[in-house]
């Protein structure tokens, strides 16, 4: 378990996660959060989403900046290519959320970690978003993902890091269960 | 309704743990009442299924003052045997029980406690919640909108395979329910599939004894709730994967797989008549087999350190947990295929009755290892209560002894 005498750092502050925890068990209306973004169409298919204030701990915050993502699709669907595809943007959130998880799991266990390097690849039948085939789904018919970690520990720790990095993911959560989605126009 | 009646302590509940603190009461010179809504041992007789036995070898029902005799220690009780094992000690103690007496209120007055009951009222300076864990079944939201489709069941009302239509049943749960109805089921000649929440997968045997010797032994179950990491966790992880049966075996996901069940993930919601599947079974069977795998680990650091290799058998790993590459996400509800659901997903305790102020946003009373936050009040039974083995009938013995005490010192205005 984390100690002041630990020595293992890998940048994340365990103790004010914990604290954080122990706190909104009691104070749930708190820990309601919602996340935000913006986003603008340009042309195409290329559009700009922005990303800045979000609601939690019972007020509005905004990021120390704001940060925003172009999104386009490739030449090969004669598109200009402006950014990441929507698709890759998933992965992006997936595989950044669990390294993120893999990283504190470790600091509470104690584990140092020299380094974490992830590759994802979903599949997709475009026959989908195509309409080719209605039996087709749009979306990914699969999502891998591979994790190469050097870290002070045991081949068992380091898998039971990436399994509880899953259990405790929101976009892992995201992505493998359904999630109702409401969309309104002005 | 008869006249008030006053009593230093009421007990609510003469199951294992209302007793066990009958018998430590008894022995402090404690004046006090078992008030039980239906006859001992009550959830045992009405609420549970025809080939349920107990998890844990009979040996290790130890209450105060009362052990097994039996010629068949490492058997486990059948529901009959469990009753009459109950029904014995309260003889055995000359409990003070009072059967067929509903609670209906209690709340917090000046002079302690006041309940009213399908009996009459009483009045108590303290009070003992020992009315189990397991009283309400928990069954997730969505169950309301499939209850018209399918035939739907919970443990409380499942018997045996015989109540259920032929065709598919999708039993919902991988705990110690979940996998012995989807055996027995399967067994019956309906095609089951078996939705994997998280789960606690250790085998039955290990190194040649009981995995219940192994936790009993090793001091595992006499970990304190004061010592654990994590607690609020502890006082949820679900029942052991695990069945007590006359010709015992280890009833793991792989041997379900291999007579036939049909593994998925947890059930995540429900969209027209199609329920919704997660795509998180090979994680959650891989947390659940590293996690097994940790335990035998420190098993086996405790044999080693104990000297008892010589006597026992040899350290072994299970194989890990076979589940499809693409596990099906969508159960179709309205194709006939599933004709019944059984929800084996848990219970929790029905408070209803209490109307004093002690529980959380969740509704589970607040306390302090079964020292409740209102003065006078005790609870018990409860998971991980005050040590690993509290929820076990086993584990009501050292929370009654321990509790017992402070209810006297109480009474006495002696706490420090």
């Amino acid at each position: 378990m984390t100690n002041s005498e630990s020595t293992v750092n890998n940048g994340v502050n365990v103790e004010a996660l914990l604290g954080a925890r122990e706190a909104l068990s009691d104070a749930p209306e708190a820990a309601q959060f919602s996340w935000r973004a913006s986003c603008e169409w340009k042309k195409g298919t290329h559009s700009r989403t922005v990303v800045e204030g979000y609601y939690g701990l019972g007020e509005e915050h905004s990021h120390k900046t704001s940060f925003s993502f172009d999104a386009d699709h490739p030449e090969t669907f004669a598109a200009e290519d402006n950014g990441a595809t929507p698709v890759e943007i998933v992965l992006v959130g997936l595989a950044s959320c669990l390294t993120a998880g893999i990283a504190a799991v470790a600091q509470h266990r104690d584990i140092q970690i020299h380094s974490c390097k992830a590759t994802i690849e979903g599949g997709m039948d475009i026959q989908g978003i195509l309409g080719v085939d209605s039996e087709v789904r749009n979306g990914f018919n699969g999502i891998r993902v591979h994790y190469d970690i050097d870290a002070d520990a045991t081949e068992d720790e380091i898998s039971a890091l990436v399994a509880q990095s899953q259990k405790r993911s929101a976009v892992y959560d995201v992505v493998t269960n359904p999630t109702n989605v409401t969309v309104d126009v002005n | 309704m008869g006249s008030l009646r006053k009593t230093t302590t009421v007990i609510i509940g003469a199951g294992h743990a209302g007793l066990a603190m009958s018998k430590c009461l008894s022995d402090l010179g404690v004046d006090h009442i078992v008030l039980e809504r239906g006859q001992v041992a009550n959830s045992w007789c009405a609420e549970r299924w025809d080939s349920l036995r107990l998890l844990t070898p009979n040996w290790q029902s130890r209450l105060p003052g009362y052990s097994y005799k039996g010629d068949e220690p490492n058997g486990y009780r059948s529901m009959p045997e469990v009753i009459q094992f109950i029904s014995d000690y309260a003889n055995f103690i000359s409990a003070p029980v009072q059967v067929n007496t509903n609670v209906l209120k209690v709340r917090a007055t000046e002079y302690g406690f006041k309940l009213l009951t399908s009996q009459g009222e009483w009045e108590c300076k303290t009070l003992v919640v020992a009315s189990g864990a397991c009283n309400i079944p928990n069954v997730p939201k969505i169950a309301k909108n499939i209850a018209s489709k399918l035939e739907t069941f919970t443990p409380i009302q499942y018997r045996n395979p015989d109540q259920l239509p032929q065709g598919g049943v999708l039993v919902v749960g991988a705990s110690a329910t979940g996998v012995q109805l989807a055996n027995e089921i399967h067994l019956s000649g309906r095609p089951v599939t078996l939705s994997v929440g998280e789960h606690v997968r250790v085998p039955r045997f290990y190194r040649g004894r009981d995995i219940k010797w192994w936790m009993d032994a090793s001091g595992l179950l006499d970990e304190s709730y004061d010592e654990i990491d994590d607690l609020r966790r502890a006082r949820r992880v679900p029942s052991l994967q695990l069945t007590g049966s006359k010709n015992p075996i280890i009833l793991d996901l792989n041997h379900l797989s291999s007579i036939g069940v049909k593994l998925v993930g947890r059930v995540a919601g429900m969209n027209e008549g199609s329920l919704q599947i997660s795509g998180s079974l090979k994680n959650i069977t891989k947390l659940a087999d590293l996690k097994m795998d940790r335990l035998l680990d420190g098993i086996d650091e405790w044999a080693e350190k104990n000297f008892l290799n010589g006597e026992i058998g040899k350290s072994e790993r299970f194989k890990t947990t076979n589940v499809d590459e693409s596990p099906s996400l969508a159960i179709d509800i309205t194709s006939g295929e599933v004709k019944t659901i059984i929800w084996a997903t848990g219970f929790r305790p029905d408070l209803s009755w209490l109307d004093v102020p002690v529980l959380n946003h969740k509704g589970e009373i607040r306390h302090n290892g079964g020292i409740v936050e209102y003065p006078g009040m005790y609870l018990l039974g409860m998971q991980f209560l005050r040590k690993r083995k509290s929820s076990l009938i086993d584990g009501a013995g050292d929370d009654a002894r321990f509790l017992s005490k402070h209810l006297r010192a109480y009474i006495d205005g002696s706490l420090t």
